[in-house]
């Protein structure tokens, strides 16, 4: 599949997804003007992905900040993962959460009670 | 040339934007907005919040906190403003205010609503106030998990998000403009030691 990267600006997260090199992961800022059409190229390749994948994969969210609008995409994504283990896919999930941000670490303890994906927890230093 | 009639006004006006401030003063605003809320204006406004509070030396915390309330608040007037008739004075715009004062900061937003949602609006701020950690806890992911995208990219989770994030109720206020619209007051306190 076609590597998919799509760069940071101060109201949208870096994006880089590619198979070939086995690297998926979402970091940064999440507030833009209209989450639907900054995640849609993004859904597409995780749907078009899952029909395919790799023999294991890891997906890496690295946020230090979304609205409550991109939180609903999070969990659209993740559904994704859910039925790529349904259909025996690995899939792991690493949630990484700024050190001391217990909102963004319960975020994602949250998502992993709403999804049968399994969950690794890892902080990481913030720097703004 | 100036004439007298106008040094007088311009006395008038000067002397307005000095009750103004003194006013502002005295309510400790420390930034206020009206007009279009737009993204651009969010963002603009989101990241002087941000510069200000690493100034005052806030807690990473309550700086974290501050932003979301700002941003829910902000794209709730940007996504919504438009809603009702653009014959109206209040079209697509707001005001926004942010106070604090030694203990709490304060976020107040205002926009035209039309009059038939008020009723909803009452209804999803009250229910929202009602509830205590967990319940607000499990409304969030039902709401995540069953609430649909709109067209305008809103989730129905911003209430949920700053009533929990922030741990006080939300106060608001419909002041009635006609018989068409109201102007909605949204009013969020954040406590500056959390």
């Amino acid at each position: 599949m076609e590597v998919l990267h799509i760069e940071a600006t101060e109201d949208s997260p870096d994006i880089m997804l590619d198979q070939e090199k086995e690297i998926f992961e979402i970091s940064g800022r999440s507030l833009p003007e209209d989450v639907n059409t900054y995640y849609k190229p993004v859904l597409e390749w995780i749907k078009e992905y899952s029909k395919n994948p790799n023999r294991r994969t890891i997906f890496k969210f690295r946020f230090s900040y979304f609205n409550t609008a991109s939180s609903k995409v999070i969990l659209d994504i993740l559904t994704i993962f859910e039925e790529m283990i349904e259909e025996k896919h690995d899939v792991l999930v690493r949630w990484y959460y700024p050190v001391k941000d217990e909102d963004m670490l319960e975020a994602g303890e949250e998502y992993s009670e709403m999804v049968e994906v399994p969950f690794e927890f890892i902080a990481f230093q913030h720097i703004n | 040339m100036m004439t007298g009639s106008d040094d007088k006004n311009l006395n008038g006006f000067l002397e307005f934007v000095y009750d103004f401030y003194k006013t502002m003063k005295a309510h400790e605003i420390c930034l206020v907005y009206e007009g279009k809320i737009t993204h651009q204006i969010t963002k603009a406004f989101v990241s002087l919040a941000e510069a200000q509070m690493e100034e005052d030396q806030e807690t990473v915390r309550v700086q974290r906190t501050v932003f979301h309330v700002l941003v829910e608040c902000l794209q709730n007037i940007s996504r919504h403003a438009d809603d009702h008739e653009s014959a109206s004075i209040f079209s697509g715009k707001g005001i926004f205010v942010v106070s604090k004062n030694s203990d709490i900061y304060c976020v107040t937003t205002g926009n035209a609503v039309l009059n038939e949602k008020i009723s909803a609006l009452t209804k999803m701020i009250d229910d929202v106030n009602e509830l205590d950690g967990s319940q607000l806890r499990n409304l969030y992911m039902k709401q995540m998990r069953e609430g649909r995208l709109s067209e305008k990219g809103g989730a129905g989770l911003g209430f949920i998000d700053i009533r929990r994030k922030t741990g006080n109720k939300l106060e608001y206020y419909f002041l009635p403009v006609s018989d068409k619209i109201s102007f909605f007051m949204l009013s969020t306190t954040i406590p500056r030691i959390i």
